[in-house]
């Protein structure tokens, strides 16, 4: 078991320098440059020329690669080309609590809301509660994130205001404030990623509620509740767990939309500020994290299949 | 008082809003301790009406009439809550599949202590104390080991032991076993139906064990029920029905399974045609288009169940004349 955690860390790290090289002469395959991003059409050439001197990137694409990738390699992102050119670190750390707040309270949201739902609409199938989950995951599914998010606060922070519509407040300040901050988005993105797993567990809870030892259990005595939630939920969790890890690193990546509509500066805002200037370093170290996120949430979920069911074992 | 009494029940499938009857009117009883038989091919009825007894039939299928005595008490009429008491409780069930009848995800231990936990009331404690000796009983060795490993590392017999010490977690009065060897290697068969036989004598249970193996069912059953077509059309002690059958049915499928008590040069003799499909009509005796000696009177009248027999011209008497 050891081993194979070894095992798959060394491939994550293989798949991360994968990603840096990939990431690294992507970007510059965008056209345009952080130069004429800077100085606009008002530089001289000779400003130009002193600028891309200074920046490093009169030097060849190869030496440029293995300065970066060689920094990386020692810990160091580089610093942003813009403004008083902050370490990528510092940025990314900056961004990075109010992100993983954010995907964390959306993937408690997309669960609580999902497994009940799942659950209901598999054991009562057919059923009016049932009609309604499923009419409930296709306007989840329809209804895009930034869209539902715009609605959420016309409703609850203009019309009704009771919650901010913008901005975040870190758990330094009180739950309660880094909650009413974070609700609200965290909603608008967690809402989609229920529909989806709440159908999955619906499906997958069908199947399992036909199994034979759904009978055995029923032919023991045991009450409807300890019948579904220790016998049935364990068994159709199986296929839904994969989906589930890979959600939560979708919800990293896909707050990038909705952090932007609540003004939210997480890792999405500075992906995006950085691709829109060009600002290489900051969009290869952001993109590095979230590929990051990718990697580990995969083994973990590899991880988590081990708990729940005995039959796999790694070797 | 016998302690199950099944009353003329029936049973049918619901499919848009027809009806099919699987189980035609059947009626017996089973006395405290006793091993009765059900014995017929697949879609007999068999499985369906014992399914009925616990309970546990699918959302499709439906009792139409009948009354299910337990104790003195209809089953049919109990509330869900008081079947589910019930249920594990005084009768529990020993199923076809144990491959898949035990929950992959949960130890051996908890699934045998669940039971117990649930309808003796014991503390987890006592349970494990109980779980282990149950496990000794139905022959599973180094029980105590056992007991935290899964479904995936007992071999098929073993987990149909263990099927065995959960349907005895409570000791019930009555244990329901459906098909309990077919799915397990010829050699496991008579340790496993041994085992059951000598677990029903010791602590005083019954048993209804359900079978299309009529061969098996002299040995460990004091009577049989032969069902054909989802009617009961030979009921009598194993011993007589096995010397001497009156039902053709009952002949044929003693004639097509290999006896150990005869001569091996008598040919076996398979019945001909398929069992009776719950969905045909069929008119009369249902077993006549497969008889051999099927009489007019066969086609167009459905014999009465009278005297432990369903049929127009009982095997002794038709075999007179035929020669």
């Amino acid at each position: 078991m050891i081993a194979y955690i070894i095992r798959r860390l060394i491939g994550a790290v293989l798949v991360m320098l994968a990603v840096a090289t990939l990431v690294f002469f992507m970007i510059r395959l965008v056209p345009g440059d952080p130069i004429a991003a800077m100085l606009a059409d008002s530089g001289s050439p000779e400003a130009r020329e002193a600028l891309i001197r200074r920046l490093g990137l009169d030097q060849p694409l190869l030496v440029q690669f293995w300065r970066w990738f060689t920094g990386v390699l020692q810990g160091d992102f580089g610093a942003s080309l813009y403004g008083s050119n902050q370490p990528v670190a510092d940025i990314l750390m900056t961004a990075l609590p109010k992100t993983l707040s954010l995907a964390l309270l959306s993937f408690i949201i997309a669960i609580a809301i999902a497994v009940p739902a799942g659950i209901v609409s598999a054991t009562r199938k057919n059923s009016a509660a049932d009609v309604g989950v499923s009419l409930f995951a296709f306007l989840g599914l329809s209804m895009p994130d930034f869209w539902l998010a715009i609605l959420l606060i016309i409703i609850f922070a203009a019309n009704l205001q009771w919650l901010p519509a913008i901005g975040y407040a870190p758990m330094s300040e009180g739950f309660w404030e880094w909650l009413q901050h974070l609700i609200l988005p965290a909603i608008a993105i967690g809402t989609g990623f229920s529909a989806i797993i709440a159908r999955m567990i619906r499906s997958s809870m069908l199947e399992v509620l036909q199994a034979d030892y759904m009978r055995t259990a029923a032919s023991k005595g045991l009450t409807h509740r300890v019948m579904l939630l220790r016998h049935a939920l364990p068994n159709a969790m199986i296929p839904v767990i994969t989906v589930v890890g890979i959600a939560f690193a979708l919800l990293i990546s896909g707050a990038v939309v909705v952090e932007n509509v609540f003004s939210i500066k997480g890792l999405g805002r500075v992906l995006i500020q950085g691709i829109q200037n060009r600002d290489y370093p900051v969009v290869q170290g952001a993109v590095l994290l979230v590929s990051a996120f990718f990697v580990l949430s995969n083994l973990i979920v590899d991880l988590l299949y081990v708990v729940i069911d005995p039959r796999i074992r790694y070797s | 008082m016998p302690l199950l009494e099944i009353d003329n029940l029936s049973v049918s499938v619901v499919h848009d809003a027809i009806e099919t009857p699987l189980v035609r009117g059947i009626s017996y009883e089973v006395s405290t301790g006793e091993i009765l038989a059900l014995v017929g091919e697949s879609g007999s009825g068999k499985s369906v009406s014992s399914l009925a007894i616990m309970g546990l039939l699918a959302s499709a299928l439906r009792v139409k009439h009948g009354s299910i005595k337990f104790e003195g008490h209809d089953l049919l009429v109990q509330s869900d809550e008081q079947m589910r008491q019930i249920r594990g409780r005084d009768i529990s069930m020993v199923f076809q599949e144990p491959m898949t009848s035990l929950n992959p995800v949960r130890n051996i231990g908890s699934q045998i202590m669940e039971s117990i936990e649930e309808n003796l009331g014991l503390t987890r404690k006592q349970a494990k104390t109980r779980a282990i000796d149950l496990l000794k009983e139905v022959g599973v060795a180094d029980a105590e080991r056992r007991l935290k490993q899964y479904p995936h590392h007992f071999s098929g017999g073993m987990r149909q032991r263990v099927m065995i010490a959960i349907a005895l977690a409570a000791d019930p009065k009555l244990i329901i076993a459906d098909e309990p060897t077919t799915a397990l290697d010829v050699t496991i068969q008579a340790q496993i139906l041994d085992l059951m036989s000598r677990i029903c004598r010791e602590h005083g249970t019954a048993m209804i064990l359900i079978t299309h193996n009529l061969g098996i069912v002299a040995r460990y059953a004091q009577r049989v029920n032969v069902m054909y077509g989802g009617r009961i059309v030979e009921a009598g002690r194993a011993r007589d029905l096995y010397a001497a059958p009156r039902h053709p049915y009952t002949e044929g499928l003693l004639q097509s399974v290999p006896r150990l008590d005869q001569d091996r040069s008598i040919p076996l003799r398979p019945i001909q045609g398929s069992p009776a499909d719950p969905f045909a009509e069929i008119s009369g005796c249902r077993f006549h288009p497969r008889c051999p000696y099927a009489e007019p009177i066969c086609r167009s009248k459905a014999p009465e169940f009278e005297g432990g027999l369903a049929c127009h011209f009982p095997l002794s008497q038709s075999a007179k004349e035929a020669v």
